[in-house]
């Protein structure tokens, strides 16, 4: 399959990267600012381009949007809102009878409908598994089952905000502390305020109610209808308490037909919840087949560039 | 529960025959032993197999008064199926955070039982910073069988409007 990728961050540099070794090639790349485009693309020197200039290349968009690709992999952040230019690079796609694979959360989180729609009259594709848990095939898991015989989701869905709480609990540092720690490993953002906030979980959470509310002829939600707490006041004393009584914390986020919540949660020290770290779980509760747990690596580059490149590899040849 | 007036929370499971009174009669004696009814509990359609109704009552009465209270039933011809006993069928446990103590968290735990389908069976505190800091509760509750969900919602309700947080338990079986 011919890949154009739009978003050159983590993400969508690692995608480009590994294309080859899953037998695709590369013609195209954006980033914020240009585009660089070729049959197949030097995804090296495009990338030694941006370090040296800040750019991968100075086409316009609209010509990566319009070049002879099979996928496009819509890797641009993630926004909240109308979530463009996710959302219009993914309808452009479509438009052309082009397959579309997200990492980029906005377009199914905030506007599922319109982009179902818009892929309902494509002959192209949309799949969007690496928007979901990182590198954990949690989409991929509720489409083997039949999302009407899957009854609810929940899970560790950030990384950032679960690094935090594991390190609470377990050194008895403070909130700030471990935050200004998370940030100099790199573990957090910048500015991790969708993370501790339960914004980034809830998104998640949301993407999987809609794929639950699909196979049963209900309207899609978006993130203005979860109902989201964070971990931003959360004492190191709280955890302590629970720690006494064999219990943690953690956010999780639940998904059901019904609605996403998402907010810190009391749940077994030693539970399949309980995961440590940056780790994410996934747990699916099936009507006929009980409870599946998926737990793994739920963000980073390489991690979630290979939940992009399995669902090129679903994709129908075209 | 106990409190500093000396007054007890308590709660007992009868069982009435399907007859027209039979309900007032059975509280009478709670009155005549100087026990005040909190709540009556029935769930319509629920019945024993001996084809009895079960009927669930919460009573605030003076210590030590309590016997009293069951005696008299019992004298009355009401069965007493359960005192104080197996009634809380769930306990669950839920964290509060924020201001606790300037908020008050005896009227927060007051509350909190107030809404009768809770109590309040264990707790510790932990204000490391000192009570005008944030600090952090942890609660053993007791609900009625089955009434969790709405027991939680009360605790969020009462958390909300003090400004407190809580942090709630997944659902059973997590």
């Amino acid at each position: 399959m011919k890949l154009a990728i739009v978003g050159a961050g983590a993400v969508g540099r690692s995608v480009a990267e590994l294309a080859g070794e899953y037998g695709h090639d590369v013609v195209g790349v954006a980033d914020s600012t240009g585009a660089a485009l070729g049959d197949p693309l030097d995804v090296a020197a495009a990338f030694e381009r941006k370090s040296e200039t800040g750019t991968v290349g100075d086409e316009r968009h609209d010509d990566l949007l319009g070049a002879d690709y099979d996928v496009l992999v819509e890797a641009t952040p993630t926004t909240l809102g109308d979530a463009e230019p996710g959302f219009s690079n993914a309808v452009a796609a479509l438009d052309r009878d082009r397959h579309v694979v997200l990492a980029n959360k906005g377009p199914v989180a905030e506007r599922y409908d319109e982009i179902r729609a818009a892929a309902r009259d494509s002959a192209g594709e949309l799949r969007f598994e690496a928007t979901v848990g990182g590198a954990i095939p949690a989409v991929r898991t509720v489409e083997d089952f039949g999302p009407s015989r899957v009854e609810r989701v929940r899970g560790v869905l950030n990384g950032t905000a679960n690094f935090v709480l594991s390190r609470m609990a377990a050194e008895g540092l403070s909130y700030d502390h471990v935050l200004a720690e998370a940030q100099e490993l790199g573990v957090a953002e910048a500015d991790p305020t969708f993370d501790v906030d339960g914004t980034d979980a809830a998104l998640k959470g949301v993407i999987v109610a809609n794929v639950l509310r699909e196979a049963r002829g209900e309207e899609a939600l978006s993130l203005a209808d979860a109902e989201v707490a964070g971990i931003e006041k959360l004492p190191v004393s709280a955890l302590s308490l629970a720690g006494d009584d064999g219990r943690t914390v953690r956010l999780i986020a639940e998904a059901s037909p019904d609605g996403v919540r998402v907010g810190p949660r009391l749940v077994p020290q030693n539970g399949t919840l309980a995961v440590t770290g940056t780790q994410n779980i996934v747990q699916v509760e099936t009507a006929h087949a009980g409870r599946l747990n998926l737990s793994g690596h739920g963000a980073g580059g390489p991690e979630t560039a290979s939940a992009v490149l399995s669902d090129v590899g679903r994709l129908s040849p075209r | 529960m106990s409190r500093q007036d000396g007054v007890t929370t308590h709660t007992l499971r009868l069982e009435l025959t399907d007859e027209p009174g039979e309900l007032r009669a059975a509280l009478e004696p709670i009155a005549e032993n100087g026990g005040n009814l909190l709540s009556v509990f029935h769930e319509r359609g629920n019945l024993t197999p001996g084809g009895r109704i079960p009927v669930e009552v919460a009573i605030d009465c003076p210590a030590g008064r309590f016997d009293d209270v069951i005696e008299g039933l019992r004298e009355e011809g009401v069965t007493v199926v359960a005192a104080d006993e197996e009634y809380y069928g769930e306990a669950f446990r839920v964290l509060l955070t924020g201001h606790l103590v300037d908020t008050d968290l005896s009227a927060t735990l007051r509350e909190i039982e107030s809404a009768s389908t809770v109590s309040v069976e264990e707790l510790s505190l932990s204000a490391p910073d000192g009570v005008e800091a944030v600090s952090s509760a942890y609660l053993r509750l007791g609900a009625r069988s089955g009434e969790r969900g709405a027991a939680l919602a009360r605790v969020r309700e009462i958390a909300d409007a003090k400004g407190l947080t809580v942090v709630e338990p997944l659902e059973a079986g997590s």
